[in-house]
């Protein structure tokens, strides 16, 4: 049987454990609340960018000379994932779900016989993909949410992925993050950044009933100079988002990982004060028969 | 006529700006400045720093500094994606002219293209907020 000593030293751990998950679980929610209100802010600037992005894209896709960050290179031999992660864990699954549904792509494409760049956004995320893939992971950018997630930290990533795009250095790239749906359920997507693919472009055709409606757009500058100037900002904004995406995700998992962490400590320490009462008991029921005892034998 | 209004929105990365009905605003386009009035000819053009001025009735009602983006004109509908906006009133020209400094002395140690452009947008934004400022 445990000492009451022992007893009382883990109560009082798993009592100052519990103070810390608590703490986290709040801080988590405060973090959450301000995660989506930016997520849902900047969803306005998407959509927009979005639907003028589609419009002018289907008019110039069809041309020849249309620009590659639209068309694509003509091939799809070297993939570039980036893989988008927490910088730090206690937050449940969310870091491994992320990088089981990268890994399983990595690994279906590398079969195919492809050539795959990792690029890491996030410090969990190459933690966990080192072992495996370690050659093959370009860098990892860390820190991008502090102190405060902003368009500017999107827009160097984007600028630095454009830059090796016109080296030629990839031919297709995808992101990977968790979408929010709520605090309790983040769903992993992946999306296709360049070639650029728009995930409502068919039903915006189908809307808007034929190409007849979109066909008729002046543009000023030339059409040419205005894409040049529209894709590299659309790369920005689409990892923008799924950045903001990605760390309300990310505090709705802490959140609800730290909920879990604090009820299951305040179960521990039922279970241990009733065996330590008992316990207690016991060693007082010892006791008084060896009083009463000995008291007998005189 | 009198009925007919523009659905006039200006969104930043950041947030939805603007959004309601005007009677006409006056977008300062890389090519010159355009009014855009209810029944507009399609299109799609860029955006330079510069004011854009929202009118209802022969008012300007609304004076928003946009530093540079696209905009999006239908017959019904204008949209201004802009990269930053500041309300005219709420312009900083001391911090205006500090980082006017700043990218120029990015621009003297510029050594990629990349930088230079980049340096050269700064100073053509900083410069649009003092000439607006200063006057």
């Amino acid at each position: 049987m445990a000492n009451l000593k022992d007893l009382r030293v883990r109560i009082a751990s798993v009592k100052s454990t519990q103070k810390i998950t608590a703490a986290m679980k709040m801080v988590a929610a405060a973090k959450l609340r301000r995660a989506q209100e930016a997520a849902e802010a900047s969803r306005p600037y998407a959509e927009r960018m979005e639907r003028m992005l589609g419009s002018l894209a289907v008019s110039a896709a069809g041309r020849d000379g249309a620009p590659k960050m639209l068309a694509g290179t003509g091939k799809d031999e070297v993939h570039l994932i980036i893989v988008g992660t927490a910088d730090r864990g206690l937050c449940g699954g969310f870091n491994s779900n992320i990088v089981r549904e990268a890994r399983r792509d990595i690994a279906t494409l590398r079969h195919g016989g492809k050539t795959v760049k990792i690029l890491c956004v996030g410090r969990k995320g190459r933690d966990q993909l080192r072992r495996d893939y370690g050659g093959s992971i370009i860098d990892t950018i860390e820190d991008v949410a502090r102190p405060r997630l902003s368009f500017a930290g999107a827009e160097a990533i984007a600028k630095r992925i454009e830059r090796m795009f016109e080296a030629g250095e990839f031919d297709v790239c995808t992101i990977y993050y968790a979408r929010f749906k709520s605090a309790i359920s983040q769903i992993v997507s992946s999306q296709q950044l360049i070639p650029f693919a728009s995930s409502g472009q068919e039903e915006a055709e189908a809307a808007a009933g034929g190409p007849a409606t979109l066909a008729v757009y002046e543009y000023e500058p030339a059409e040419e100079e205005i894409l040049a100037d529209l894709l590299p900002r659309n790369l920005a904004v689409q990892i923008y988002k799924a950045l903001l995406e990605n760390s309300a995700s990310e505090h709705g998992a802490r959140m609800s990982a730290m909920d879990n962490a604090t009820r299951n400590a305040g179960e521990m320490i039922d279970k241990l004060t009733l065996t330590y009462n008992r316990t207690r008991q016991a060693v007082i029921t010892t006791e008084l028969i060896e009083i009463i005892s000995g008291a007998e034998a005189l | 006529m009198a009925e007919e209004r523009v659905e006039f929105e200006l969104v930043t990365p950041e947030r939805l700006v603007i959004s309601r009905g005007v009677d006409m605003v006056v977008v300062p386009g890389t090519e010159g400045d355009f009014g855009v009035l209810p029944g507009h000819t399609p299109m799609v053009s860029t955006v330079r720093p510069g004011v854009v001025n929202v009118y209802q009735g022969n008012e300007i009602v609304e004076r928003m500094f946009v530093a540079g983006g696209f905009a999006e004109v239908t017959a019904a509908r204008c949209t201004v994606l802009a990269d930053r906006a500041v309300a005219v009133d709420e312009l900083d020209r001391a911090a205006a002219e500090q980082t006017l400094k700043d990218a120029r002395e990015d621009l003297a140690d510029a050594e990629t293209d990349d930088e230079r452009r980049e340096a050269d947008k700064q100073i053509a934004v900083c410069e649009e907020i003092l000439r607006i400022t200063g006057s």
